[in-house]
């Protein structure tokens, strides 16, 4: 039987968490390609490095909080999760801030390593 | 070539699902196969037949089943049309409820996935 | 890989992150409201000068049609769905929404 190399997917998550859905719809579509044997990635840019801030809490607004998910990226086959260095300075982040381990890369790397995607997904 | 398409935003509010079909209806004049539409996000309404248009515009719903009749499958996220009031009740001919899986099926036997939405 | 904008380059700044994230020789499609980029003589007409001098664009010409763009910037191809769909056989493709 001919072996099928498993295909470069990366999700290019872009937005902030609370105002849309997105962040959270697009997390449960990660967690379901995690189950799936191909080469997954997860970029945050932009409003997304909001979504891995620590001491996020949505019980006075009343919506589903998530920011804990993230956590489980690495065990749920989500093999590189990369962060954009420049979108987290513009927001007056660092690395500790973050709820997840992550690589933090340069528009440089983010380029080359989008640049090897077969598949880029939005959220 | 085969061409996936994944919709994440609702019909006439935004002009994503107008593109997508444009782009499908070039696409398989082309000669091109396309493999899925995946509406997902608030992307599933535009597979409700409730969808009540004037006769001067077009009926986006009956589009997208119109192509399905034509055998391109269109799959709607279950999880998404749950939340969204989308049941097997209201959905149009020619789509079919499903997971998130077929999302994952799509990008893997599709040589391209595209996106439209907000 | 195919970079498409489908959001006004006047409010969002989804164009600024793709040109700041865009391999030279990118293409770049502009599509439904993205298509407001390629209007000359804007305060944005020397970062699509500049962004011209690296990148392909091209501008959907139903959007552009639709929206009364009837001159654009020179050096920015109009392009119909059919060459839209030529890019994306070229290109993998991400939208910037």
């Amino acid at each position: 039987m001919e072996e099928t190399k498993p295909r470069k997917i990366m999700f290019v998550n872009r937005k902030a968490p609370h105002g849309s859905i997105y962040a959270y719809e697009g997390l449960e579509v990660i967690l379901i390609f995690g189950a799936y044997d191909q080469e997954i990635s997860a970029v945050f840019l932009d409003d997304a490095v909001l979504s891995l801030k620590k001491g996020q809490d949505t019980t006075e607004l009343g919506t589903k909080g998530f920011s804990a998910t993230f956590r489980v990226l690495e065990s749920y086959g989500v093999e590189k999760r990369y962060v954009d260095k420049e979108s987290l300075a513009q927001r007056g982040l660092t690395e500790d801030d973050l709820v997840v381990d992550v690589e933090i890369v340069d528009a440089a790397a983010l380029r080359k390593v989008m640049g090897e995607q077969d598949v880029l997904l939005p959220f | 070539m085969k061409f996936g398409i994944l919709i994440q935003e609702g019909p006439y509010n935004h002009q994503a699902s107008d593109s997508a079909y444009n782009f499908i209806l070039a696409s398989l004049a082309k000669g091109h196969e396309i493999s899925g539409v995946f509406f997902y996000n608030d992307g599933v309404i535009n597979t409700t037949k409730l969808m009540d248009i004037p006769a001067d515009d077009r009926n986006i719903s009956k589009r997208w089943s119109d192509l399905g009749a034509k055998g391109v499958q269109l799959i709607v996220c279950v999880a998404a049309a749950k939340r969204r009031g989308i049941s097997q009740n209201v959905l149009i001919e020619n789509a079919r409820i499903d997971g998130l899986g077929q999302l994952s099926e799509l990008c893997i036997e599709s040589d391209r996935l595209v996106t439209f939405g907000d | 890989m195919l970079h498409i904008v489908n959001k006004s380059p006047f409010k969002f700044r989804n164009l600024d992150s793709c040109l700041r994230i865009a391999k030279d020789d990118d293409p770049i499609m502009l599509i439904e409201d993205g298509v407001y980029a390629a209007l000359p003589g804007t305060t944005l007409d020397r970062m699509m000068k500049e962004a011209l001098k690296t990148h392909s664009v091209f501008a959907i010409q139903a959007d552009l049609k639709a929206r009364g763009v009837d001159r654009i910037i020179e050096g920015i191809q109009v392009c119909d769905y059919s060459c839209f769909v030529t890019l994306v056989e070229k290109h993998v493709p991400y939208s910037w929404l």
